[in-house]
């Protein structure tokens, strides 16, 4: 089978102009007789919603939260990326994909990259006149700042909460909608199944999360906004309901799952406490901008710390080792985040690390408040600087923050190609639910460019595109295929409510996030990688035979929510081990041991695994199928991503 | 620490519901409230005894998920989202008392989860700018003073929580809608659609079964954001000067 991206011909800069010229177009009075269900009310779930309901369509919103403001974007700190140039240092359209392309070592698609940059610019226009309130200078004008791994200032930002306030401003394009009664909402209902027919996305089946109910809906295209897989390390940033359901159960449905290894640990979150934790904290990269990372210069110093003889105040100068300043020059502190992370592992793998655990590195503000007074840096993080102080009891304008990386977000996802559509037609999958943007690595401030550039700018041509070529008839949910799908999803639901064994959920899924943080986190070798596969099927069995789920189907159930999630992450893990067992390279935020040049950077091996890796669902304990697209470089040379 | 808590239980919004009494052992203080919680409905499962539900996702203070009434005050002793409240604000050998948020706007769905979907009522009702996708000026375009921005800044961080409901003895909104009037009357962009905002927001808060306002300011003194009263003057402001030239029909 060979994978068709349908990245248009021509020069980079007219693909995406020449592409929405060659698209079908749905007729205005005709949009009211297509249905569109959207799973997922993030940046881009509630941004398509909104977007296709203006343009007419009907469309059927779902979300598993009590409203669709609660949707995980709300959580993304630091900002959005938009090649303005408004700072007239150097940015351009050129620049903003050049640097996603090589930020993501080179393992995402040209056309789909440089589509990404184009939009960008109109994404800030939008949330501005949807009267989200960005950071503005004193002469009245947006404000920008630079942002990990970036040399020119093209992000915006509202306060350290850009990913609330533009969720807002989607969440109010969205409320219009639902008062002019094109979207009809549904909260708390989470997708279980989808239904193909005859190949084609025709609707799917959900669970009323109140009522247990089990439902099934029927529409012309089904878009997945259901963002990303991260909780299968259980301890993430993500937040607790985060999950890949909806995903997975696409999958197994036949929309091919691409580079699900591909994982971003973020450098600067607040570090593990005890076994009670239940998810982990993130530190807005931004503070990288002006906080100095260091560890003791020997272990010896290291070691006295630990046991709290000394603080962190009274190392002196010579003593502390600022490790990315001096392994690189001119990026320093803001390298992007999978070498800040590697290197944050490696001092601490070496016994230099500096809390209880041996496992944090110092973030320190004290040569910013130097320089700037404690009242700019204030106003910079404040609210961040709160929060530490919230978590962890520590002041930290008195004291280094100590940081460590946690996962954070997972660049691979449903395969799709340049108009968003899985290999199931009809079925799409938008933001960071696809794979398409951020090849191996995603560069900061640049998630919420691509959830709202999918939403706003690039699904309303091209469902238009798919649409127009069916029939304008009702669409209902009378095909024997619905009554199949969600008598599965019944039984499925009444085998997990009668196993009755002995573990709660959460226990399964420590388990496999332990196992998943070690073998396949931040480093991992085939060694590894191979007993943990093992070990994952074992879980998964011991889950179906001595899990106990309380409760029964038709009450509000979180444990049986948990359960049906916690059991899909138990079979994408194992495709995680194998997706990093096959990429015998290391790239972005794969990094296999084995492949490192002599001064441990990672080692691409461009000549064999410059491609995606989509893998197919053959069946119930079958291993999937590889198959490869290959990615074609043609303005881009690729070379050894270097920040020093 | 060991703690006795007592946690509202009700199986659902028709059932009359009660307290129930549990002992925590072992919580540490670095634990989350949340946290703490979780400890403990893993050893009701284990018990065979249904977990406690409450509502809760994000767990770093800004999806608005979370609520509970601890020791009569919503989101807990400290202004602060009770996902990040820590036990360290406990002490060993105390009595905590957890309810849900009360509010006939807000009915219980099971145990300390409440329906807040009328919220979403009040926003659809006209917290918004219409403007579709596309077509939009460009963003410099209209430069807004910093000290405006800033202002529309504070009242955007309203993260729905409604702790201001529950904290307020006639279950007002006033705090909520209010920041989201005040956001948008402040900016430019709101202005076009400036009275029949204010009016029809109000109008959906009413028939939500709100309560009025008595400027007592608990809300304020409970919001996790620090949300200010002011904007409910400026909503007043808004509305009054709204009515006497109305333009709704």
């Amino acid at each position: 089978m060979i994978l068709d991206s349908k990245i248009p011909a021509g020069p980079l800069a007219e693909k995406w102009t020449k592409h929405k010229f060659s698209s079908k177009l749905v007729n205005p009075a005709n949009k009211r007789k297509y249905d569109v269900i959207v799973v997922g009310t993030g940046l881009a779930g509630a941004s398509a919603a909104a977007s296709l309901a203006e343009l007419g369509y009907n469309v059927k919103a779902f979300c598993f939260q009590d409203s669709p403001r609660r949707a995980h974007s709300i959580a993304a700190q630091g900002g959005i990326n938009a090649a303005k140039n408004y700072q007239n240092d150097g940015d351009s359209i050129y620049r903003l994909f050049y640097d996603t392309i090589k930020g993501g070592d080179y393992r995402a698609r040209e056309g789909n990259v440089y589509r990404l940059a184009e939009v960008s610019v109109k994404i800030i226009d939008q949330c501005v006149a949807q009267g989200v309130p960005f950071a503005r200078e004193y002469g009245g004008l947006l404000a920008n700042r630079s942002f990990g791994g970036a040399q020119v200032s093209r992000t915006f930002y509202a306060r350290g909460q850009t990913g609330q306030q533009l969720l807002l401003g989607a969440y109010s394009a969205l409320s219009r909608q639902v008062a002019n009664g094109k979207v009809k909402l549904f909260p708390r209902t989470e997708m279980m199944d989808l239904v193909v027919i005859d190949g084609q996305a025709k609707g799917i089946v959900t669970r009323n999360l109140i009522t247990g109910a089990v439902e099934t809906h029927a529409a012309h295209a089904v878009l997945l906004c259901t963002g990303g897989y991260g909780n299968v390390f259980f301890l993430s940033t993500n937040a607790m309901g985060s999950n890949v359901t909806a995903a997975w159960r696409a999958h197994k449905r036949g929309a091919f799952f691409a580079n699900p290894c591909f994982t971003q640990i973020h450098p600067t979150c607040i570090p593990v406490s005890g076994d009670h934790q239940s998810k982990l904290t993130l530190m807005s990269e931004s503070l990288r901008n002006d906080g100095r990372v260091w560890v003791p210069a020997t272990q010896q110093i290291a070691e006295k710390l630990r046991k709290g003889q000394i603080k962190a105040n009274d190392i002196k100068e010579e003593d502390r080792d600022y490790f990315l300043e001096r392994k690189y020059p001119s990026f320093g502190n803001l390298v992007p985040r999978d070498v800040a992370s590697r290197n944050a592992k490696y001092v601490c793998d070496e016994g230099r690390g500096v809390n209880e655990t041996g496992e944090a590195v110092y973030l320190d503000f004290r040569d910013a408040i130097k320089r700037d007074t404690r009242k700019i840096i204030e106003q910079k993080y404040g609210n961040l600087f709160d929060m530490y102080k919230q978590i962890t009891g520590e002041d930290p304008y008195e004291m280094p923050m100590m940081i460590y990386p946690a996962v954070h977000y997972t660049m691979g996802g449903l395969w799709v190609d340049y108009n968003l559509m899985t290999t199931v037609p009809g079925l799409y999958a938008l933001g960071e639910a696809n794979f398409s943007e951020h090849g191996a690595n995603r560069l900061g401030a640049s998630a919420l460019m691509q959830g709202l550039a999918d939403g706003y700018f690039v699904i309303p041509y091209t469902v238009g595109d798919y649409l127009a070529q069916l029939a304008p008839k009702p669409v209902d949910d009378t095909h024997p295929e619905f009554a199949r799908v969600k008598a599965e999803v019944q039984g499925r639901i009444n085998t997990l409510l009668n196993i009755n064994g002995t573990k709660p959920v959460d226990y399964f899924h420590k388990r496999l996030g332990k196992i998943m943080w070690n073998e396949c986190g931040m480093a991992r070798t085939e060694e590894g990688l191979k007993g943990a596969k093992a070990e994952i099927q074992a879980l998964k069995k011991e889950f179906w035979s001595n899990v106990k789920v309380m409760g029964t189907n038709e009450e509000l159930n979180q444990t049986l929510e948990k359960a049906n999630r916690v059991a899909d992450f138990l079979e994408l893990g194992e495709l995680m081990v194998d997706d990093a067992l096959n990429r015998n390279e290391s790239c972005g935020g794969h990094f296999r041991e084995e492949y490192q040049t002599p001064d441990g950077e990672a080692l691409r091996d461009d000549e064999n695994y410059a491609y995606v890796a989509a893998w197919k669902y053959l069946g119930e304990g079958q291993e999937e199928e590889l198959v490869k697209e290959e990615l074609v470089f043609e303005n881009v040379k690729l070379t050894q991503r270097s920040y020093k | 620490m060991k703690l006795t808590l007592k946690i509202w239980r009700q199986k659902n919004t028709a059932d009359k519901g009660g307290f129930v009494t549990y002992v925590a052992d072992h919580v540490s203080k670095d634990m989350s409230f949340l946290e703490m919680l979780d400890v403990l409905n893993d050893q009701l499962t284990e018990r065979g005894e249904d977990p406690v539900h409450f509502d809760h996702d994000c767990r770093e203070g800004i999806c608005g998920m979370c609520s509970l009434y601890i020791n009569g005050k919503p989101h807990g002793p400290l202004q602060t989202t009770t996902c990040q409240l820590h036990m360290r604000s406990f002490s060993d050998g105390e009595t905590i008392t957890i309810e849900p948020w009360r509010a006939k706007a807000f009915p219980v769905v099971k145990d300390l989860v409440v329906n807040r979907s009328a919220f979403d009522r009040i926003i659809q009702a006209g917290g918004y700018v219409s403007v579709n996708t596309g077509g939009v000026p460009d963003a410099n375009e209209i430069p807004i003073p910093k000290t405006i921005a800033d202002l529309a800044m504070d009242a955007a961080q309203c993260i729905g929580c409604g702790a201001c409901v529950a904290a307020c003895k006639n279950a007002s909104a006033m705090l909520f809608t209010s920041a989201k009037v005040s956001q948008l009357a402040l900016l430019p962009q709101g202005q076009v659609e400036r009275k029949t905002r204010a009016e029809k927001m109000v109008a959906q808060m009413d028939a939500e079964g709100f309560g009025a306002c008595t400027n007592t300011g608990a809300c304020e003194a409970e919001c996790p954001k620090g949300i200010s009263i002011t904007n409910i003057a400026r909503m007043n402001r808004e509305y009054f000067s709204a009515v006497v030239s109305s333009e709704n029909m």
